[in-house]
């Protein structure tokens, strides 16, 4: 009777919480749904809006679907109209962007990972205080290093270049780069290091043989991490270069606010798409590592 | 010619000094086990003899040479690690002849050592694997391996067992005694571990603090030990240290355990010095399995002592015995029945105690 009793008991509590879990479960569908489309909702009308034509844009609303596909503005964007004076356009701004990104990214990388192997496994005296110290450049406001940087640019000789951008991005993402090289070398054990070297190996073979080819997941993390930084970075670009040598930031806001005539919003909709692709692309290819890199760390030899 | 030599070494981080006057001898084809708890130093040394570390004073020389100013790689030895330190990147016979290849080795010769050293260990059918798919004992062989295939004069050990499960480790330590006994060269092991410091060890030296406590083979370690910090140390449960003092007449030395009046005899004890013993005080040590239920020789001495709990460990049972209010413990077989709450006649094997000053806690 006692038995019954409980076991009928039981089976009561166990429907009530099936119903409590589906009821939690579907509000948590309703939530991510929600919250999926707050971020997407920009995305969709900048898409729609850049295949619309100009007689669209002004009759239809923003929400309204394109009549058919046209990639005119998209033609625009890129390659311009074609007239000589005042015609702005991204193509070689892209690449100017391009030819920034890259060796920037590589030489940040790079160096915060030799960086991130000496204030580990090659402690020295005083290595904390160097540490925070690179530390402390990832807390500066980048404003507030405009005008000595100007100026070294200037000495340089190299102001209004692309090789004056990359050195800037260069250094400041050393602070960033260092930190994640660091914290993911220190969980490598010590003992790697020190066997290498009864093996006869030096302080690069040992860099180049032994970390460099565990560290796939947090070069991934870096390298997304510094070509986001940079080819997103305007106030580097806008305020070290021009004309030419500007980034396609820069010339995305050049195209978007100086343009004398009427505001064509399909063009700079896909103006901005363009500029914002390939850190897209970066993401895709490679965001499952992002995570990856992100919570991995130990290493198990 | 000694294999390996320390003289006078000491080291120190920052204010903290890790080793002191380090004095250390090994013959060639020796098994030297350098034993301590965490923190005593010996990790250090073994790093200093492989000259990873540096020195603060005094020299280390292989084979009379004097090695302290040498790298890591020319020093002619091989280090084997807790960690097995295998380099992830790089599958098994990449590992191995890592360090051959940096030392411009020719292609015959490390291939041939490469076949030679990994029959041997019975690792040639893993050499295309990489470390994360061998099993524990498969690593601490690569690792073995790797240092095999070099050769050195000195093979280096740090703690290359605690990483691996009860049964695996038992089972390793068995082969390295195999190994060692099939190769006789010359190794320095560091443990904690005093089982395999006794099994492994032609010689063990015992560290505390940065300073050897002694340095002898593992008998002598186990039946003389010299001092309390050893004796303690060594053997499981630890030797019972009975605090108490020395009575001397003119011809009968014996001793009187704290608050009891019972006179355990020493006379046969044999003293380093004999001189001024009335009074000492003294600790009182006897091993807990040199305490006997059954009278086992003629000048064993009766005691009468109250059973106060038991341990059953399977084999044996380990009994705590009241000695005139100081605990002490015992190592019976399990076969015994034993009464707690009441006294029962022991006794204790006088020719195995040792005897250690009070205040020195040096061995008299």
């Amino acid at each position: 009777m006692q038995d019954n009793l409980q076991s009928s008991s039981y089976k009561e509590l166990e429907q009530k919480s099936k119903y409590t879990n589906m009821f939690l479960r579907w509000f948590l569908y309703f939530v991510l749904i929600l919250f999926a489309s707050y971020f997407i909702f920009p995305l969709y009308v900048m898409v729609v809006t850049s295949l619309k034509t100009m007689e669209e844009i002004r009759q239809g609303t923003l929400l309204t679907w394109p009549s058919s596909l046209n990639f005119d503005s998209w033609l625009v964007a890129w390659g311009g109209r074609g007239y000589g004076a005042g015609d702005t356009f991204l193509r070689p701004y892209f690449w100017n962007s391009i030819k920034m990104v890259v060796p920037a990214v590589f030489f940040s990388t790079f160096i915060g990972a030799m960086t991130g192997y000496v204030l580990t496994k090659w402690r020295f005296k005083g290595d904390q205080w160097v540490f925070l110290f690179l530390l402390f450049g990832c807390f500066i406001p980048f404003q507030a290093i405009l005008l000595p940087m100007a100026r070294t640019l200037g000495t340089l000789g190299i102001s209004n270049s692309v090789v004056g951008l990359v050195l800037v991005h260069t250094v400041y993402g050393i602070p960033f780069t260092t930190l994640f090289f660091r914290n993911y070398y220190i969980s490598v054990p010590t003992e790697l290091v020190k066997a290498a070297r009864i093996d006869g190996a030096g302080f690069f073979k040992i860099f180049f043989k032994i970390l460099l080819p565990i560290s796939a997941p947090i070069i991934v993390v870096t390298v997304i991490w510094q070509f986001t930084q940079i080819w997103n970075d305007f106030l580097f670009g806008s305020t070290f270069s021009f004309g030419e040598a500007a980034p396609i930031q820069v010339a995305l806001n050049n195209m978007v606010l100086s343009s004398t005539s009427v505001k064509e919003y399909n063009v700079d909709m896909a103006s901005a798409i363009i500029a914002g692709i390939p850190t897209l692309i970066v993401y895709v290819l490679a965001g499952k590592y992002f995570i990856r890199g992100l919570t991995s760390g130990a290493v198990k030899g | 010619m000694k294999t390996l030599k320390i003289e006078e070494l000491s080291k120190n981080f920052g204010t903290t000094e890790v080793l002191r006057k380090i004095n250390l001898e090994i013959d060639e084809g020796n098994f030297l086990v350098l034993l301590g708890p965490s923190g005593c130093g010996k990790s250090t040394l073994l790093n200093i003899i492989a000259g990873l570390e540096t020195i603060n004073e005094g020299n280390v020389f292989i084979d009379d040479y004097n090695v302290s100013k040498v790298e890591p790689k020319d020093r002619n030895i091989a280090m084997v690690f807790q960690s097995y330190a295998l380099y992830p990147s790089m599958n098994v016979k990449e590992n191995m002849i890592f360090g051959l290849k940096q030392a411009k080795t020719s292609k015959e010769k490390i291939e041939g050592q490469l076949q030679k050293v990994s029959t041997f260990l019975q690792v040639d059918k893993l050499l295309e694997r990489k470390p994360s798919q061998l099993s524990g004992g498969q690593r601490q062989r690569v690792a073995i391996g790797r240092a095999l295939v070099r050769e050195p004069r000195i093979f280096l050990f740090d703690e290359p067992l605690s990483n691996l499960d009860a049964k695996l480790r038992v089972e390793m330590r068995r082969e390295i005694k195999k190994l060692h006994q099939q190769l006789k060269t010359t190794v320095v092991y560091v443990t904690h571990d005093q089982t395999e410091a006794m099994s492994l060890g032609t010689k063990i030296a015992i560290m505390n603090h940065g300073v050897i406590q002694q340095n002898d083979t593992p008998e002598i370690i186990y039946n003389k030990p010299s001092n309390t910090f050893v004796a303690d140390f060594i053997g499981s449960p630890s030797m019972n240290l009975i605090k108490g003092k020395i009575i001397q007449n003119s011809n009968n030395i014996s001793f009187i355990a704290e608050g009891s009046t019972l006179e355990v005899p020493i006379n046969n004890y044999d003293f380093k010095e004999k001189t001024d013993l009335n009074n000492k005080e003294i600790y009182f040590g006897i091993r807990p399995e040199h305490i006997y239920f059954k009278k086992l020789n003629e000048d064993d001495f009766d005691i009468n002592l109250r059973a106060d709990l038991s341990e059953y460990i399977g084999h044996e049972q380990i009994v705590t015995l009241d000695y005139s209010n100081q605990e002490i413990l015992a190592k019976f077989p399990s076969t015994i029945k034993i009464e707690l709450e009441k006294e029962m006649k022991l006794h204790f094997d006088l020719k195995h105690t040792s005897l250690f000053d009070f205040n020195t806690k040096e061995r008299l």
